[in-house]
């Protein structure tokens, strides 16, 4: 659009200026040697650090290749991924990553909708309200799952000992079966609950006033306003943090390795945490890889989910 | 203020007030919704205050059983011991520091110097398959980090960059490639193209328009994509993790992380060392907090 405009309009200013002949053609060419010159850099860039090692991954997947015992890959085909997909242990760790994704995905999102909601209802101290609420998701997951251990600690934890003043027993967190995941769960939400927050109040401060006064002046309550007018304009945008934290849960690594490393037993030890053992711990290169390739798929399909959504939000 | 939850919730469209009862209702309802907004902002922001606090406890007051809150001894000691080795000189935790600005520096400079201009190309000319190569270059970005390190490791190893900052800045750059291009876009399609066309018709090259004109322009949103590029960078573990190991190589994440490797952890450490690392990304984000809801959607969503 912008390329087509100014090639007419032009002719008269490049005839002025020192330019080489047939200055409408040299232009156009000009124009696509420089968006390539521009574009092509990164694209490079990407080709050679995302798409060649994921090609490498695929490669390796189909073979035994172990990244210490060295020596040659011998191709063993699909038997990788048979091996996987077949594996009653994936199927619990892939059971476990449901739990957690949905689990913290569902609770941050009702949280974090319900504190935008709180703070548009809010005139005064707006800005200073969502700057406080937004801290947890600027820091590092290494900060926040060294400090939250901490906190968690059976013995001189902060929350032991909150519960403890409240004459209740106390709870070993991160080293017992039932509450590992559980703990995983709440600080994953403690920490994302403010990126829906923070989007959900995006979309609650766009709804126009008008309709809100054009309610209350039929009459209508704050329930059916909720669900008329708030939700039907929010729901996208909300639909799109959702799925956003959802492929980032699914593909959360740091969390599990500072909180729990997996355990007690295997019950935190997520996808991710089981590619990392397989990869880094046991050395199976071509397994790894099979296993990472699956995930790639996965995230592929929820990223175009996003896309689409997206796509749709502008479009609108 | 029981009355006023319940109406609050069971108020259904049937339901008719008469004016003074809604209004009561109504003040009733606001003090409980002051009062909810405020119980969530100190669960949200207890723990980041107890980190604060923890940082600058003696070490008696740290392991107290029942927390202390209130009165505890203040001493800086653990800050002291971030910064300073134990036999004098530097700490291996402030040269991790010194590690982190120079990865997240250089490869956020080469995100910005690689990203700025394609997002413009994108934003102005008509490339083919513009939109597929877009969804492709976010799609990137969300990976799976242990997977990708998978390969990377084998293919860093073959170059000699495992435990390289050079390694490290370059994976940094191709994640925040992605995330430049689609943010910077959004600045880019704001500024109108007209500016250019106009420089063109004054004998201007596209690039020398682009360079005289349209770049002062953009200078604003390249400083709030930059500063986002900085902080993915600063926060990122789980590259670093894996490609790094040496202590004059490995940035702040991972050389926090190894506090808690020992039998004993020195708790009041890693609260003074996660603070330090912390404020930084603090005070960063509060500068572009306009921009936040673009930035943390990867350049996504824009309002």
């Amino acid at each position: 659009m912008s390329e087509s405009a100014p090639l007419t309009i032009d002719q008269p200013g490049q005839a002025a200026s020192a330019t080489p002949p047939a200055p409408g053609r040299s232009r156009r060419l000009s124009d696509r040697w420089l968006a390539g010159a521009f574009i092509s850099p990164a694209l490079l860039l990407l080709l050679a650090m995302s798409v060649f090692p994921l090609l490498w991954a695929l490669y390796l997947s189909f073979t035994d290749y172990s990244a210490t015992r060295g020596g040659p890959a011998h191709f063993v085909w699909f038997e990788n991924y048979t091996a996987i997909l077949t594996s009653a242990q994936v199927h619990l760790r892939a059971f476990t990553t449901l739990i957690y994704v949905v689990g913290a995905v569902a609770l941050q999102t009702t949280l974090g909708f319900t504190i935008a909601y709180l703070i548009s209802r809010r005139t005064h101290g707006r800005g200073l309200l969502t700057t406080l609420f937004l801290v947890p998701m600027m820091l590092s997951p290494v900060v926040v799952g060294l400090f939250w251990r901490f906190m968690l600690d059976a013995q001189f934890g902060v929350i032991n000992s909150m519960l403890g003043s409240l004459g209740l027993g106390q709870v070993e967190w991160l080293t017992q079966q039932g509450t590992a995941l559980l703990s995983l769960i709440v600080v994953d939400t403690w920490q994302w609950t403010p990126f829906i927050m923070l989007i959900a109040l995006a979309g609650l401060t766009a709804v126009p006033k008008y309709l809100y006064e054009a309610a209350s002046i039929d009459r209508a309550s704050e329930w059916f306003r909720f669900r008329t007018i708030t939700l039907p304009l929010v729901w996208p945008l909300l639909l799109i943090a959702v799925l956003f934290r959802a492929i980032e849960a699914f593909r959360l690594f740091d969390l599990v390795y500072i909180l729990t490393s997996g355990g007690p037993g295997v019950s935190t030890e997520t996808l991710s945490f089981h590619v990392y053992k397989v990869a880094f711990l046991g050395f199976n290169t071509g397994t790894a890889s099979a296993y990472g390739i699956l995930m790639v798929l996965i995230v592929l399909v929820l990223t175009q989910l996003y896309l689409r959504y997206l796509n749709k939000l502008k479009e609108d | 203020m029981a009355v006023s939850v319940d109406e609050a919730v069971s108020a259904g469209p049937g339901r008719d007030h008469t004016p003074p009862t809604r209004r009561r209702s109504g003040r009733g309802r606001a003090v409980l919704e002051v009062a909810l907004l405020t119980v969530l902002a100190v669960v949200m922001l207890f723990p980041v205050l107890w980190m604060i606090e923890t940082s600058i406890k003696e070490n008696r007051d740290v392991y107290a059983i029942p927390a202390k809150f209130f009165d505890f001894k203040v001493t800086l000691d653990h800050f002291k011991d971030v910064f300073a080795g134990s036999g004098g000189g530097r700490s291996a935790l402030s040269v991790s520091f010194l590690n982190s600005v120079v990865v997240a520096g250089v490869s956020t400079a080469l995100a910005t110097v690689l990203g700025v201009p394609a997002a413009w190309a994108y934003s102005r000319f008509s490339v083919k398959a513009k939109k597929d190569q877009l969804f492709f270059i976010l799609s990137t970005r969300f990976m799976p980090p242990v997977v990708v390190v998978i390969p990377i490791f084998l293919m860093y190893r073959q170059l000699g960059l495992i435990d390289n900052k050079l390694g490290l800045i370059l994976i940094y750059t191709a994640f925040n490639v992605p995330f430049t291009i689609w943010m910077m876009k959004g600045f880019v399609d704001e500024v109108p193209a007209e500016y250019e066309d106009a420089a063109m018709l004054d004998g201007y090259t596209r690039l020398q328009a682009f360079w005289k004109f349209t770049l002062p322009l953009l200078l604003p949103g390249i400083a709030a994509t930059a500063v986002f590029a900085l902080i993915f960078s600063w926060n990122e573990f789980v590259f670093a993790i894996f490609l790094t190991s040496s202590d004059s190589v490995r940035t702040a994440p991972p050389a926090i992380a190894g506090l808690i490797g020992g039998t004993t952890v020195d708790w009041g450490l890693v609260a003074a060392a996660s603070v330090v690392f912390a404020l930084p990304v603090l005070v960063f984000a509060y500068l572009v907090r306009k921009h936040l809801v673009a930035g943390v959607t990867l350049g996504a969503v824009r309002r």
